[in-house]
C-alpha cells in the first residue's frame, strides 16, 4: 500500500460507522454434553482436538442434580432476604448454576480457587458454610471463610484483580516443584465477560503464559456487565483470547453441567501435568438482576430472557435423570425437601446473626496491631464511655 | 429567576446535560453510563438525547477510561469520565496521576488535558466493600491536578459545568450518601458567573468556633451546629468546596474571630487533609487560637464492613465531643 492510501481509506468511512457484531459466530464450538432436552452427547472434540466425555455412576449425576437444586434453592433465599431488608445488597448466580457446580465438583481437594463475588455455588463445592457470603453482603463482616483452610479465597469486588492473585498462587505451585502428576495441584480464578477487559485480566494472561502457570482461567460469559452487553467488552469470542497470550481457549456451554464439568477436570488435569493456563469460557446468561440493586428491564428485553430460560442448566439435568430412569419422583422430591431445609436454616441464622461490637473496627488492621491504632482505639472507647456516663 | 427544587443527583444531571448541549466537544464516559443511566442514575437520559457518541459506555477497565480519555483530550475533547464507586479509581491511580496530573508540567503548557473525573465517593449507604471509600487525599497530594467536592443541589448543579468548563484535569468529588437531599437549584445563570469553583463558603456564621466541612461532611457540620446553638454555642460552618488547590483566606478570618477550629472529614485523619489544614491554620492564627485544630475523621482501619459504618464515620455527636474538647482546652 503506497504512503497515504491508508489515510485516505480511514476518512473516507464516516465517523458514526460501526462495524457489526456477529452475536453468536463462534456456537459450533461450543462444547455441550448434555442438551437443553436432556439428550446425553457421548463425546465431543473442542476446538484443538482435545477430547471430552464424562463417565458418571448414576450416584453421581444425582449428586450433580442435588448440587444444582440446592445453589439455587439458597439463592434464592438470600435474594428473599435482601428483599425483606436483612443483606444490604446480593448478587445472584440464577442461570449460572451449571457453570458453578460443574467446574466447582472439577476441583480436586488439593485446587485452590479464585473467586469473585458471584461463586456461591463454588463455594458450595469447596464444602464452605453457605451462610458464609451473607456476613459480607449483610454487612457484618468481609467474608469470614478461612481461604486456605477451604482453598477458597476471600470474595474479590474489584472486578478482575483475583486473576493476577491466582497466577502468583500458581506460580507459587510451580516453584513449590506441586506440578507434574496426578497430585499435582492447580488454580482456578473466576471472572466475568466484563473483567475480561481490565488491564490485571489481560496482565495475568501474559504472567500465566510466560511463567507456564499451572491455572485456569474460568470465565463465566453471562452476557452482561451490569447493563454492558458482551459486544462492549469484546470483539471476538472471549475464548479466543488467548491465542493472542499463547494458550489454548476453550467456550463451554455453561448450562450444561457435564461440559462444564469435563472441560474444567481437563484443563485443571492439564495445569497440574505441568501443561500450563486455560481459558474457559462459560457461555451461559444471568437470569435474574446483576445485583438486587440492578434494573435489568433498562437494557434486557424479555424475549431474550425467555429464549435463555429454555436452556436452564437444571431442566435438562432432571429431563435426563427421567428419561434414564436414574431417578425418581421420590428422589425429586426428597431433593426439593432438602433444599427447603437448607434454606430455612440458612434463613434462621441469618435472622440472628449478630452486629459487630463497635471495638471490632480496629481488629486486625496489622498483624501485630500498631500504635497509632491502640491510640485511636483507647480515644473511641473513652468517647463510647462517656455517653454512658452521660445516661445516668 | 427560576428556581427548581431538585435532588442533588438530578442536580448533577442537570448540570452534565447543560455542558453536554452547549459544547459539541464535551464527551461523557464510563460503565454503565448509556443505557442505564450510571448505577446511581446520575447520567440518566443523557445517552438517548446526545447519542452513544456523546455518551459513551466503556468496556470495563478503568485504567483504559482515564487513558483514552487523555487521548481525546489532546485531540481537543472534553472528557468527563465517571469511576462507578471511589473504590475502584485505584487501577486508574497510575494514569491519573503519572499521566493525567503531570501532562501539562511536561508539555510546557502546550498540552491541556480538561477532563473531569467524577467519583461517588464516601460511605453511608450500607455497600459492601470498596464502595465506601474516601481517596481525595491521595488526588489533593498530586501537583497538577485539581481536586473539588459538591455538597448542595446547587453548587452540584454550578461546579459540575465550571469543572468541565476548567483546562485542568479535575477531581470532582460527589458525595454519594446525599445523591438523594433535595434544594432549590438556580439553573438559569451561567455557570461563568456563578461562585468561583476553587473559592470556600461560608454555609453559616457564627461567633464561638469554625468548623469545616466539605462533601458528605457539610450537612452533618450544619446539623452539629443546629444541635450546638441550641446549647447556645455559634457555630461557624465553612465548606471548604475545593480540596486542591485550598482556599483558607476566609477560614484564617474566621478562626481569628473564633479562636477555635475543627475540621471534619470521612478520610482517616492519619495523614488526611485535615492535617494539612490545621497545620496551615496554626501557622496563620497562632496567636489567636485558644485551643489546637481539633480533626473528626475515619480512623486508620480500612473502611469497615457497613454494620460498623455508623460507628467509623463522623456524626454530630463526634463533631459536638470535638467542639466540646476545643472549649475544654
Ligand atoms: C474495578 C471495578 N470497576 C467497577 C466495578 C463495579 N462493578 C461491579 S460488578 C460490575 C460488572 C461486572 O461484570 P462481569 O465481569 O461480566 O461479571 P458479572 O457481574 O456479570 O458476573 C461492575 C462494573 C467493580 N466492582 N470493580
Amino acid at each position: 500500500m503506497a504512503k497515504g492510501e491508508r489515510g485516505t481509506a480511514t476518512r473516507a468511512r464516516p465517523a458514526t460507522a460501526r462495524r457489526r457484531v456477529t452475536k453468536n459466530a463462534a456456537d459450533p464450538e461450543l462444547v455441550q454434553l448434555l442438551t437443553p432436552d436432556g439428550e446425553r452427547i457421548d463425546r465431543v472434540t473442542g476446538p484443538d482436538g482435545t477430547q471430552y466425555t464424562v463417565d458418571f455412576t448414576d450416584a453421581e449425576y444425582r449428586a450433580l442434580y442435588r448440587d444444582l437444586v440446592v445453589v439455587r434453592k439458597l439463592d434464592a433465599e438470600a435474594t428473599a432476604l435482601q428483599r425483606q431488608g436483612e443483606l444490604g445488597i446480593w448478587a445472584s448466580l440464577l442461570g449460572q448454576e451449571a457453570a458453578q457446580v460443574g467446574s466447582g465438583r472439577a476441583l480436586r481437594e488439593q485446587d485452590m480457587a479464585f473467586p469473585t463475588y458471584r461463586e456461591h455455588g463454588v463455594l458450595y463445592c469447596r464444602g464452605i458454610d453457605p451462610i458464609m457470603p451473607l456476613g459480607l453482603f449483610r454487612g457484618v463482616d468481609q467474608g469470614g471463610w478461612d481461604p486456605n483452610e477451604f482453598k477458597f479465597n476471600m470474595y474479590t469486588i474489584v472486578i478482575g484483580a483475583q486473576t493476577l492473585h491466582a497466577t502468583g498462587y500458581a506460580m507459587g505451585i510451580t516453584m513449590d516443584g506441586k506440578v507434574g502428576g496426578d497430585d499435582g495441584e492447580a488454580v482456578i480464578a473466576y471472572f466475568g465477560d466484563g473483567a475480561s477487559a481490565q488491564g490485571d485480566v489481560n496482565e495475568a494472561f501474559v504472567w500465566s503464559s510466560v511463567f507456564n502457570a499451572p491455572i485456569v482461567f474460568f470465565c463465566q460469559n453471562n452476557q452482561y456487565a451490569i447493563s454492558e452487553p458482551l459486544e462492549r467488552q469484546t470483539r471476538i469470542p472471549l475464548y479466543q483470547r488467548s491465542s493472542g497470550f499463547g494458550f489454548p481457549g476453550v467456550r463451554v456451554d455453561g448450562n450444561d453441567v457435564l461440559a462444564s464439568y469435563a472441560v474444567t477436570r481437563t484443563a485443571l488435569d492439564n495445569a497440574r501435568h505441568g501443561q500450563g493456563p486455560t481459558l474457559i469460557e462459560a457461555y451461559t446468561y444471568r437470569m435474574g438482576a446483576h445485583t438486587t440493586s440492578d434494573d435489568p428491564t433498562r437494557y434486557r428485553i424479555a424475549s431474550e430472557v425467555e429464549a435463555w430460560q429454555a436452556k436452564d442448566p437444571i431442566a435438562r439435568v432432571r429431563a435426563f435423570l427421567e428419561k434414564q430412569q436414574i431417578a425418581d419422583a421420590d428422589f425429586f422430591a426428597e431433593v426439593d425437601a432438602q433444599a427447603k431445609r437448607d434454606a430455612v436454616h440458612l434463613r434462621e441464622r441469618v435472622l440472628s446473626m449478630p452486629d459487630p461490637q463497635p471495638g471490632a473496627l480496629f481488629d486486625h488492621v496489622y498483624a501485630h496491631g500498631s500504635p497509632l491504632l491502640d491510640t485511636e482505639r483507647a480515644q473511641f472507647e473513652r468517647y463510647l464511655a462517656s455517653f454512658e456516663e452521660g445516661s445516668h | 429567576m427560576m428556581a427548581e427544587t431538585l435532588t442533588l443527583g438530578k442536580a448533577l444531571n442537570a448540570g452534565l446535560r447543560r455542558a453536554l448541549d452547549s459544547d459539541s466537544k464535551v464527551v461523557l464516559m464510563g460503565e454503565d453510563v448509556g443505557k442505564l443511566g450510571g448505577v446511581f442514575r446520575i447520567t440518566d437520559g443523557l445517552q438517548k438525547d446526545f447519542g452513544e457518541d456523546r455518551v459513551i459506555d466503556t468496556p470495563l477497565a478503568e485504567s483504559g477510561i482515564i487513558g483514552t480519555a487523555v487521548g481525546l483530550a489532546i485531540r481537543g475533547f472534553r472528557p468527563i469520565c465517571e469511576i462507578q464507586f471511589d473504590g475502584f479509581v485505584y487501577p486508574a491511580y497510575d494514569q491519573i496521576v503519572s499521566q493525567v496530573a503531570k501532562m501539562h508540567y511536561r508539555s510546557q503548557g502546550k498540552v491541556k488535558l480538561p477532563i473531569v473525573i467524577r467519583i461517588p465517593f464516601g460511605g453511608g449507604i450500607g455497600a459492601v466493600e470498596h464502595h465506601s471509600e474516601s481517596p481525595e487525599a491521595y488526588f489533593s497530594h498530586t501537583a497538577g491536578l485539581k481536586v473539588v467536592a459538591c455538597s448542595n443541589p446547587q453548587d452540584a448543579y454550578t461546579m459540575i459545568q465550571q469543572a468541565v468548563l476548567s483546562d485542568d484535569p479535575i477531581i470532582f468529588l460527589e458525595p454519594k450518601r446525599r445523591y438523594w437531599e433535595k434544594a432549590p437549584v438556580e439553573l438559569e445563570a451561567p455557570p461563568g458567573t456563578a461562585y468561583p469553583l476553587h473559592a470556600a463558603r461560608t454555609v453559616r456564621p457564627g461567633s464561638d468556633a469554625t468548623v469545616l466541612a466539605y462533601g458528605p461532611m457539610v450537612r452533618t457540620a450544619l446539623d452539629a451546629a443546629t444541635a450546638a446553638a441550641e446549647e447556645g454555642r455559634e457555630l461557624e460552618v465553612i465548606d471548604l468546596r475545593s480540596l486542591s488547590p485550598l482556599d483558607l483566606a476566609g477560614t484564617y478570618e474566621s478562626v481569628r474571630r473564633t479562636g477555635r477550629c475543627v475540621v471534619v472529614h470521612e478520610a482517616p485523619t492519619n495523614l488526611g487533609l485535615g492535617a494539612e489544614i490545621a497545620a496551615r491554620i496554626t501557622e496563620e492564627c497562632f496567636y489567636s487560637l485558644e485551643a489546637p485544630v481539633l480533626r473528626v475523621g475515619g480512623f486508620n482501619t480500612p473502611y469497615p464492613a457497613a454494620r460498623l459504618e455508623e460507628e467509623y464515620l463522623p456524626d454530630l455527636d463526634r463533631v459536638l465531643d470535638a467542639v466540646d474538647r476545643a472549649f475544654g482546652w
